[in-house]
């Protein structure tokens, strides 16, 4: 809309003023008001102004209007910048104090106590704060959760994309997006109730039985996977590093499925008619027409659980162990980032304990920022130049 | 030819392996979906024992006493949430109108949106963090305030990426129209573009106020708890996830009720937001959306 508020005004009653762009409200507007302008300019003038502003606002011209609207939802987009700004430079400020004691070794070394020649890594009333045992777990548990959720992730994207019946397709793809709407407590408390005993009493055993038998030992012991000292040996307490991976595992199954399901749909259909005139079975085409296609969206949704696997709290701080100690077995107790934060924020005495925990905190976000920031590289590849979805 | 008239071995491999890739397929779907099953079969079979009116009325008793109830926190959760909303929302829908009416494939749009979705995988954990100590450590104590506010924070980018989704499936003739008009710009995309979308919006928001209401961790060293009444925003409250978290790793079995009554009412209301979002984005304009 040309012409402001102002440039309106204004030539009604001085009239030395040049007269504003050509415009059709301000000529019918002159014919409306033309002798008050002549006969007294000055006590009018208010009046003229309302009745004109009321003209104006009820046939919208708005310039102004405009632009501040325009420049406010600017302002709440630019927002999210604000909150990784604010996030960032919180961590940072408020972590300064364990990063200038402990410097980068806080991440990686492993600490001995030079009396009991025992690894102490975080000992807070020591004042020791090494941070190993937690990426330990965290990248553990969350490379279990990959192990068991991937190939059940994709198969049943696999599944729901290109061989089940039209009637199943929509209550299938709405139970999968339920489970990811499924709050980490809720699931927290169902592993700790429902899946931890079952990890213990039927699982573990089996697995234990498995891998740890004469005949396990003797034909892979060279691999130190197996027996006493391997991935299940140890005590069964059915808390641990297993347990976190596989309630980590159901967690992040709806959110690489629902995204590689995404990813499996951009494949143009003329892929999969090509695959089928040369004569592919029906696995064949998936696997020559759709998977190779699809696969780098499929790596970056892999990359996006994984996200989601590392930076998950309430869950894994109910299940996997809380001890700050680092093993080879899956069924020993563990910690993870987010749980040591979850468990021990709250009751941080002094500020070097608060300050290590924040630095942790400050780890996870750097990581979660990378890895989500190369998934949706990945999956955007797949993914552009492609309407919007219809199912 | 000979393949048409008489399958040789390879062909019959390729079929065998083809019906294999098809029974693992179904096997893993239906592995997916076990986990739902059996999660809300507990949820249902353990929670609905112990809903009853005392929980939606009494505030939880001291340890050795049966009954008491969640009131409290269910009130705190309110409490928290409608502060989210209020900062969240008008946020999140402002950024999503920018997004979808101003700078479409401007480079300051495709960093927004990036940066949104990259936001949504920040673990909740690291926004209790940050507001921990730009609102906590200045004001000396826990409170609820902080708490919405890290909650708010986290409804923003969801909010404005399920926005601009919306937004973008409102057909251009419509603005067009308003446009031709007469109608300025800004009440053409609040009173015309965004009350076309508003089902899809305020659903979107649903999603998000559902996704936060179930959001433990950033509340631990913000809200903080309590086992009391109080609905005031410069003290600690009380939140239905927390108190879960509280209840389910305390040892005593009354407690371990509560949290899974606690746990079904959460679900319950998840439940109703997400097959809103369906039913509303499976018809109408916005048909295709989500």
């Amino acid at each position: 809309m040309p012409g402001s508020l102002k440039k309106v005004i204004v030539p009604l009653s001085e009239t030395n003023i040049p007269r504003p762009d050509v415009s059709i409200e301000m000529r019918t507007m002159e014919v409306a008001l033309p002798e008050e302008t002549t006969t007294s300019p000055e006590q009018t003038r208010p009046v003229e102004a309302s009745v004109v502003r009321k003209y104006l606002l009820s046939r919208g011209n708005s310039a102004i209007a405009d632009k501040s609207f325009k420049a406010l939802m600017a302002i709440c987009a630019a927002s999210i910048f604000g909150i990784v700004v604010l996030i960032a430079s919180e961590l940072v400020i408020s972590s300064q104090l364990s990063w200038h004691k402990f410097g980068l070794e806080f991440f990686y070394k492993l600490n001995v106590d030079p009396d009991t020649h025992l690894p102490t890594f975080w000992d807070p009333v020591a004042g020791t704060f090494y941070a190993l045992p937690f990426l330990y777990g965290t990248l553990v548990s969350s490379l279990v959760a990959l192990v068991i959720a991937v190939p059940l992730a994709v198969g049943s994207a696999i599944f729901l994309t290109e061989m089940c019946p039209k009637l199943l397709r929509g209550p299938l793809a709405f139970v999968t997006e339920l489970l990811a709407a499924i709050p980490s407590v809720v699931y927290g408390l169902w592993a700790v109730f429902v899946l931890v005993p079952l990890l213990r009493e039927h699982i573990n055993p089996v697995l234990m039985s498995i891998f740890n038998s004469e005949i396990a030992v003797k034909t892979l012991g060279w691999t130190g996977l197996v027996g006493e000292t391997g991935l299940f040996g140890g005590v069964n307490y059915g808390l641990g590093m297993l347990a976190a991976g596989v309630i980590l595992a159901v967690m992040i199954l709806p959110i690489i499925s629902s995204l590689t399901r995404e990813v499996m749909s951009a494949v143009p259909h003329s892929q999969r008619e090509a695959a089928l005139a040369l004569g592919a079975t029906r696995w064949e085409m998936i696997r020559m027409g759709v998977l190779r296609n699809a696969r780098i969206g499929i790596v970056g949704s892999i990359i996006l659980g994984l996200g989601r696997a590392l930076g998950e709290t309430m869950a894994v701080a109910m299940v996997i162990g809380n001890r700050p100690e680092i093993s080879k077995s899956l069924l020993s107790l563990g910690h993870s980032m987010s749980a040591v934060i979850a468990n021990e924020f709250s009751e941080a005495s002094d500020n070097l304990y608060l300050s290590a925990l924040i630095e942790i905190g400050l780890a996870l976000f750097v990581v979660t920022i990378i890895v989500n920031a190369l998934a949706r590289f990945l999956v955007w590849m797949v993914t552009r130049g492609v309407p919007a979805r219809v199912n | 030819m000979k393949m048409a008239t008489k399958p040789n071995l390879h062909s019959k491999y390729r079929s065998a392996v083809d019906q294999l890739a098809t029974g693992l397929a179904v096997a893993a779907t239906l592995l997916v979906v076990a986990p739902l099953v059996a999660i809300f079969v507990y949820l249902i079979f353990k929670g609905a024992s112990s809903l009853n009116l005392a929980f939606f009325t009494h505030v939880p008793k001291p340890v050795g006493e049966t009954g008491g109830g969640m009131a409290n926190a269910i009130v705190g959760s309110a409490v928290l949430l409608g502060v989210a909303s209020v900062l969240g929302i008008p946020i999140g829908i402002g950024g999503g109108i920018y997004l979808a009416e101003y700078g479409r494939g401007t480079k300051f749009a495709n960093a927004v949106r990036f940066t949104a979705d990259v936001l949504n995988g920040v673990p909740s954990i690291v926004m209790g963090i940050a507001v921990y100590s730009l609102i906590v450590i200045p004001q000396h104590h826990f409170s609820a305030f902080s708490g919405g506010v890290a909650l708010g924070i986290m409804m923003i980018p969801t909010v404005t990426r399920t926005t601009e989704e919306m937004l973008l499936m409102v057909p251009n003739s419509v603005r067009e129209a308003a446009l031709g008009l007469g109608v300025p710009n800004w009440r053409s995309v609040l009173s015309i573009t965004l009350k076309t979308a508003s089902p899809g919006v305020i659903t979107g928001c649903m999603l998000a106020f559902a996704r936060v209401a179930g959001e433990t961790a950033p509340l631990i060293f913000t809200a903080f708890g309590n086992q009391f009444w109080s609905a005031s925003l410069n003290e600690p409250i009380a939140a239905l996830p927390l108190q879960i978290y509280v209840y389910a790793i305390s040892p005593y079995d009354e407690w371990h009720r509560l949290a899974w009554g606690g746990a079904l009412v959460l679900i319950i209301l998840i439940v109703l937001a997400v097959s809103l979002v369906r039913y509303v984005t499976s018809r109408g304009i916005l048909k295709g959306a989500s």
